[in-house]
């Protein structure tokens, strides 16, 4: 009996302790005083899991604004979105969101949850990202998906790396390849869409066919094709992975200053790679879209633009960014696959269960 | 008879009023949207289903999966249940405390495990490989069926050793003495006598194991390939990618609708095996090891145990130790630098203790309202199975469908509760409740009634039978669901992305974010952290198991 009262005082205490601690906000922005008599402003950005920024860009951009920016992830990529869908556009979950990718931009942009707002400097980013003229959705930066190979598999194997596509169903390159689930995977969806970009949507699925019968490997996600099912990774048996082609430069820069160059090199050859483009928008009915607009106008600025590459490793979308030094590993290709977002929408689940029957059953 | 029923409603109010604010709510919101989204109802998810072979291949193969992962862990768990509950040795608290490290291993770095074990190039296939001279490794386990059994094994072995060895441990040794004394051997005794009144736990416990698996979600995800699909991750898919919220609603009913069936069978067969037993404390049942016999026979079963259950997680630890210099505690280092400037970099210590504070939380709320409801269940003169059945809905709906009626159902005042920090350990009770609750009740249905009886009779008013009679019979089992809420909290991921405020980021959360970026220093570090959490949870579970120490004492 005393000793289940204990117990019992001692969960309790914790509770109480948990409360407080939990109450408690974190005091690292720097708003404005009680002193002022103002409420301190702040603004939520609703981003996806991946999402980064350096503490000096962060805090460059509250002691300019005098505002507490709250970050909210809310999921992947794809879970973060609908969750912003569910929400709806009269009660948003924040002010503004980061994160939606050239795969979903139809699909926010029919939930019609932005509003238009041309940032300032928007003019400088190249035509071809600009996928929304009226800006609803302004893109932030880029990444492309490619395969990524084992130099030193291919080397001592004697085996030249695939340069396309077309070069992944032949007889020598049979059992070499993972690639991740479309309806699961961001990078899986990319490549799946290469695919049609480069074969046509009437016949990707015979390439697929033949993947299939070259022993194709599948992962449910990236993290498990990379890290359990690769041959550089000491676990797998797999020297080609559907992954990022900024990849090889992470592995030198996450090397702890033992590589100085990758363990991987990219397939770049042209449509080999599909490009991913992600946009940021502000929320109609914001609760402070003044705040919004200007942290919009922040994301082009070349203090945040510069962070881009370290935090969440890939390119800054304003020409002329500075990258960092290891980023001569990130190459890009020269020709990435091209479909355009009206058609990615459109046919996106159709060809999901497409494949899922060509490729799972 | 009227004022009883009163008590009974004030009983089960608070745990019920729990479920529906948190549970039933935001279900029916979700299904409100999904069902009714564009004004009429469209059932067009329903259509498909019935009209698609594919998602009766799902429902089948969920369930023998299913039912073959449950029937074996209940075998691998009995020889150890057995162990714990009727011999007294040094190490025992330890030992029982690494049984439940498993359960609360995040599936991300178990996979990894998994696969330098069994995989390709594992330790198990390189050395079959040198020892027979083969040039292909001759166990192909990834991706297939075997793997999935053996990972929901590892897992909820704990589930069934817990529940089984406390029922157990409780049991009168004098009949099986008895028994014997009368010339049955040893196989018959158990077939006969233990068996019998062992088995209202093992169902109470193979129900449990067989709801986690049917729901199994990360385990199927990276161990399965993408080939082997249950309801669960078919329900993931169509939600959270494809975004077809009809069809998911509706495999989530289907999903749930099939739970049921089995939580209905359950109760059918667990009403029929249960009967008031006489319960002894352990001090009475436990005993010494004395003959070599006995001896080997406890030290063999828990080498096997213990090398099963915690080779993966020594596999992960030496991976933890491995760095770019060689061995060494680098990455346990780094997890305190902050090298890039990030400021969603969260410390460790930070991590850990969001992760036990979240955990503390859980406990008391899980342990509080649990303790209700199953007074409430055990005593309900009727509806009580339905109860029951209630309180294992949550466990049976899929995570990512619950957590979008989250949104739908929390997003206005006056229940504006998005980004609001402590619906992190709500969502925790909600998984945690039916586990506490499974864990007590079989032990309150097995109190006889004449106990009570008697201790009224002499003037004992409800509340001190319940101190003196109910308390310290149900005390092992209170603590066993504590503990299981507390693995509950701080190995669950799904719910935890729910309300994710980077700065309340919790251990498994962390280590997500480390393995979603390539290089080595990022797959050292998750596993340094998942070596942290082994830690910090096996010191917690320890320090709670400790409570139990000289228990029985006021029997």
């Amino acid at each position: 009996m005393k000793h289940f009262l204990t117990f019992f005082t001692i969960i309790v205490f914790t509770a109480l302790a948990a409360c407080q601690g939990t109450s408690l906000q974190p005091t690292t922005a720097p708003g404005p005083t009680a002193t002022i008599h103002i409420i301190p402003a702040e603004l939520v950005v609703v981003t996806h899991d991946s999402f980064a920024m350096s503490d000096k860009a962060l805090a460059e951009f509250q002691n300019a604004n005098h505002v507490k920016v709250e970050i909210l992830k809310a999921g992947d990529a794809g879970a973060a979105l609908n969750k912003a869908i569910l929400a709806g556009a009269d009660n948003p979950l924040g002010d503004l969101f980061f994160g939606v990718d050239n795969t979903f931009l139809s699909r926010a942009e029919k939930a019609d949850l932005f509003e238009a707002y041309k940032p300032k400097g928007a003019d400088a980013i190249p035509d071809a990202f600009k996928l929304d003229p009226q800006f609803r959705l302004t893109p932030i930066d880029y990444g492309d998906v490619c395969l990524n190979y084992d130099k030193a598999w291919f080397k001592e194997k004697n085996i030249a790396p695939p340069t396309t596509l077309d070069d992944l169903i032949k007889p020598e390159y049979k059992s070499l390849l993972v690639v991740e689930n479309p309806a699961s995977s961001s990078p899986g969806l990319a490549f799946l869409l290469a695919s049609i970009s480069r074969f046509g949507a009437d016949n990707y699925l015979d390439f697929w066919k033949a993947l299939r019968a070259n022993d194709v490997a599948l992962s449910e996600g990236w993290n498990d094709a990379y890290y359990n099912k690769s041959t550089w990774s000491g676990n797998g048996d797999r020297p080609l992975v559907v992954s990022y082609a900024t990849s090889p430069a992470a592995e030198v820069f996450f090397s702890e200053g033992k590589l100085t160059a990758p363990p991987t090199g990219n397939v770049l050859g042209d449509g080999a790679c599909f490009r991913q483009i992600e946009f940021a928008g502000i929320f109609k009915n914001a609760k402070n879209p003044e705040m919004a607009r200007r942290f919009m106008d922040f994301m082009l600025t070349e203090t945040f633009q510069e962070d881009i590459p370290t935090q969440m490793f890939v390119f800054p979308i304003m020409p002329n960014t500075p990258l960092p030094d290891f980023y001569k590993f990130a190459e890009t290709p020269k020709q990435p696959a091209q479909l355009a977002a009206e058609v990615i929408d459109a046919n996106r689940e159709k060809w999901i269960k497409e494949w899922t029957q060509a490729v799972l059953r | 008879m009227r004022a009883r029923f009163s008590l009974q409603s004030l009983i089960l109010f608070l745990p019920l009023g729990f479920l529906a604010l948190f549970y039933f709510y935001p279900f029916a919101a979700i299904l409100g949207f999904a069902f009714f989204g564009n004004g009429a109802l469209d059932l067009s998810g329903f259509q498909a289903i019935f009209s698609d072979p594919y998602y009766l291949s799902v429902l089948w193969f969920t369930t023998w999966q299913a039912a073959l992962s449950t029937l074996l862990t209940v075998i691998a768990a009995l020889p150890a249940a057995y162990i714990f509950a009727r011999y007294q040795f040094r190490g025992q608290t330890l030992a029982r405390a690494l049984t439940t490290l498993p359960f609360l291993m995040p599936t991300i770095v178990v996979a990894p495990a998994f696969i330098a074990l069994f995989g390709p190039r594992g330790i198990l296939n390189v050395a079959l490989m040198n020892l027979f001279d083969l040039t292909s490794p001759p166990i192909q386990l990834l991706d297939t069926i075997w793997i999935i059994l053996l990972a929901h094994i590892f897992y909820n072995y704990t589930i069934v050793f817990r529940i089984v060895s406390t029922a157990w441990a409780n049991l009168d040794p004098q009949l099986g003495n008895a028994a014997r004394m009368l010339g049955a051997n040893r196989p018959r005794v158990f077939l006969e006598i233990t068996l019998p009144l062992l088995l209202p736990a093992i169902l109470a416990a193979s129900l449990l194991v067989f709801i986690f698996d049917f729901t199994s979600f990360g385990v199927i995800l990276i161990l399965g390939g993408a080939r082997l699909v249950t309801l669960e991750v078919e329900i993931y898919r169509t939600a959270a990618n494809l975004f077809d919220l009809p069809l998911a609603a509706a495999l989530s009913l289907v999903q749930i609708f099939f739970t049921l069936i089995f939580i209905f069978a359950y109760t059918r067969l667990q009403a029929r095996v249960t009967a008031p037993a006489r319960l002894r404390p352990q001090h009475i049942t436990k005993r010494a090891l004395k003959t070599l016999g006995e001896k080997i026979f406890v030290v063999a079963n828990l080498a096997t145990m213990l090398c099963f259950l915690l080779a993966p997680l020594g596999v992960l630890i030496l991976q933890s130790l491995q760095t770019a210099q060689g061995f060494g505690l680098q990455n346990y280092f780094a997890l305190h630098e902050n090298t890039r400037g990030s400021a969603t970099f969260i410390a460790p210590t930070d991590a850990i203790r969001n992760s036990l504070v979240f955990a503390g939380v859980t406990v008391a709320l899980a342990v509080a309202l649990g303790l209700l409801a199953a007074y409430g269940i055990t005593r309900a003169q009727k509806g009580g199975g339905l109860f029951d059945a209630l309180f294992l809905l949550p466990l049976a709906t899929s995570a990512v469908t619950l957590g979008f009626g989250y949104i739908i159902a929390f997003s206005r005042a006056p229940l504006d509760f998005r980004a609001a920090v402590w619906l992190v350990p709500i969502a925790h009770t909600l998984v945690a409740l039916p586990l506490v609750i499974r864990s007590v009740v079989p032990m309150l249905r097995q109190i006889r009634p004449n106990l009570r009886e008697a201790a009224a009779t002499l003037g004992a008013n409800p509340t001190r039978v319940f101190r003196e009679i109910d308390l310290p019979i149900v005390e092992r089992a209170v603590i066993v669901g504590a503990v299981f809420a507390f693995i509950i909290s701080l190995g669950e991921f799904g719910a935890t992305t729910l309300i994710a405020r980077p700065e309340f980021t919790t251990i498994p959360l962390a280590i997500y974010r480390f393995l979603g970026q390539p290089g080595l220093a990022n797959y050292g570090q998750a596993m340094a952290l998942s070596a942290l959490l082994m830690l910090v949870s096996a010191a917690a579970i320890a320090l709670m198991e400790r409570a139990r120490v000289g228990e029985g004492a006021e029997f």
